[in-house]
């Protein structure tokens, strides 16, 4: 029945935590017994999943790293046998090795469930008729939006992304009057729209649920007001499950997250003490519904904080702040992941270029825009043009195929780049926040 | 016969121009020929100056990245048809010139060209052969 799909959005907060601590011990038990990783994980930290009596116990357990499943890739962190997997999505790695994430039929399930818990938080029924314009493929995007919405009973369009004017064409004929995608990627829609002459206020879009990389408030103000809808919020990692691990309400104080299959943590990054509510630190998730590949208190490096009091829309569901910050120095950009260090490797890689550089990251419209400034050194100063220009070309393309972005490489002067005494300023982030 | 040059790398900025300038002259170096390749975003600057050693590491000093490489420079005849010889010559012996620049002095009976070569010793040996007159550096600073 469609409505107890979202009974748990309103349980009793006792009744939710009994649940959680049962769906915790199962799978802490889970995780001990099928997965080696995780057994000695516990046993080094001294722990046994029965060690967890009540939930704050789990600040006992060991954390999970993502350089655990880089580790254990492809499928070192597999619970069950590869053959009750039905799904395996995998998202863009940082070094070239993307992350894996294995699903049963139950886990699909569960999946489909959150997302269309998130889909009715935004006021979608199954009378709706939804533009899904992730992209479709490895990424979970796509497919996690496709799912959810048709598990609500909606008519959905499984566009993709790309195509632009067969977007709006969408929109206009077909009725559209939901949307899923990239908040940058609908301002591109909005402005596509302009240039064309065709006023999104006047076309049935009601409601868009936009996530995949960090948004403003500024562009949720910009989106609806210039397209009259409502802009939802929709966050998640697909670590954890993909979108749908949080979203918020009508009431924007923050996104619900769906914790009685998630469980959230706030720690402190630098300690992993666990704050307390209204601190601010580092994201935890423990997944305890799944059963593919669960994961013990994953770090996310998302800074956020956790809100329990009760919500205007009557959710006891617990809210996280939307996440404006990373706890490291990963970049996201066009929704590529890139670490700074990264760029270091390929100037090291390019004979004779100094590592003195700084990333300067900006938005003129809806695009992000990474320029690389790199320090000349005498040594790779070339009296020839052709050479230097070889030289930008070279360290270009390097970084086109080690993260496929297109970043603009300006060599300058020696002394251009600010030092620093402690950790180097390697990014300008000049995008708004 | 090899004359030395300075190359300097500088930002498409305003005011790096005028800061190697000002460095140079308070160095006390006198600049004897010039020249300015630009990008969009950067440009190089080539001189020639009466005390290469002195201008490299004021330059240095105040972190410009420059390097001293070798040119040739050879005496032009000051008319018509007086650069077309010496290209023809290096065009018959399928030398390569990486870039050229001039220095011209409007009394002077032999402007003279500033070459760099990707072969340098072969450039010199068919400008000889074409009976063209080959500077040495001490030649350019009387």
């Amino acid at each position: 029945m469609i409505s107890d799909l979202y009974l748990n959005d309103f349980v009793d907060r006792k009744a939710l935590e009994a649940l959680q601590l049962q769906r915790m011990q199962e799978t802490l038990e889970r995780v001990y017994q099928n997965v080696s990783f995780y057994r000695e994980s516990f046993q080094r930290a001294g722990v046994k999943p029965s060690d967890l009596k009540k939930l704050s116990d789990l600040a006992k357990f060991p954390f999970t790293m993502k350089t655990d499943l880089r580790d254990h890739y492809p499928y070192g962190l597999l619970a069950v046998p590869m053959k009750d997997v039905v799904r395996i999505h995998a998202s863009s790695g940082t070094t070239g090795k993307p992350t894996v994430v294995c699903y049963t039929r139950n886990d699909l399930e569960l999946w489909a469930e959150t997302v269309s818990r998130v889909f009715s938080m935004g006021g979608v029924t199954e009378q709706d008729i939804v533009l899904v314009s992730y992209g479709y493929g490895l990424f979970t995007g796509g497919l996690g939006a496709h799912y959810g919405a048709e598990r609500l009973g909606c008519s959905v369009l499984p566009m993709g992304g790309g195509a632009t004017e067969k977007q709006l064409l969408l929109i206009k004929d077909f009725g559209v009057t939901v949307i899923c995608c990239t908040p940058s990627f609908f301002i591109h829609i909005m402005e596509k729209a302009e240039k064309t002459g065709f006023d999104l206020k006047k076309a049935n879009l009601r409601v868009g649920f936009f996530g995949a990389e960090p948004w403003t408030d500024e562009m949720r103000q910009r989106i609806e007001s210039g397209a009259g809808i409502v802009a939802r919020d929709i966050f998640g990692l697909s670590e954890i499950i993909g979108p749908g691990v949080s979203s918020d309400c009508q009431c924007c104080a923050g996104l619900h997250v769906f914790e009685d299959h998630y469980y959230p943590e706030i720690i402190d990054p630098d300690t992993g003490e666990v704050k307390a509510p209204g601190e601010e630190g580092e994201l935890v998730f423990t997944t305890i519904s799944k059963t593919g590949m669960p994961l013990i208190r994953y770090r996310t490096r998302d800074i956020s904080r956790l809100w329990y009091d009760k919500c205007g829309c009557g959710r006891t569901l617990v809210r996280m702040d939307k996440v404006k910050r990373r706890s490291d120095d990963m970049l996201i950009i066009r929704g590529v992941n890139l670490f700074p260090s990264q760029i270091e490797s390929v100037l090291l890689s390019v004979k004779g270029t100094e590592p003195h550089y700084q990333l300067v990251v900006t938005r003129e419209k809806a695009m992000d825009d990474l320029e690389i400034r790199v320090e000349v050194s005498p040594l790779v100063f070339s009296d020839e043009i052709r050479a230097l220009e070889a030289l930008r070309t070279e360290i270009q393309s390097k970084i086109k195929q080690l993260i496929g972005l297109s970043a603009k490489v300006t060599l300058v002067e020696p002394g251009q780049i600010e030092r620093s005494t402690g950790k180097a300023k390697r990014v300008l982030d000049l995008r708004k926040k | 016969m090899k004359v030395r040059q300075l190359s300097i790398f500088l930002e498409n900025k305003v005011g790096r121009l005028a800061g190697v300038a000002k460095i140079l002259g308070e160095a006390g170096v006198n600049i004897r020929a010039l020249s300015v390749a630009d990008t969009n975003d950067f440009g190089i600057l080539r001189l020639i100056v009466d005390d290469i050693e002195s201008a490299e590491k004021n330059l240095r000093e105040h972190n410009v990245v420059c390097r001293i490489n070798n040119v040739t420079v050879v005496a032009v005849d000051n008319r018509p048809g007086g650069l077309a010889r010496v290209l023809a010559v290096l065009n018959a012996s399928d030398v390569n010139v990486e870039y050229m620049y001039a220095v011209a002095e409007p009394n002077s009976e032999r402007p003279l060209m500033v070459f760099r070569f990707s072969e340098g010793e072969r450039a010199v040996a068919a400008l000889q052969a074409g009976g063209l007159d080959i500077l040495a550096e001490k030649q350019l600073f009387g």
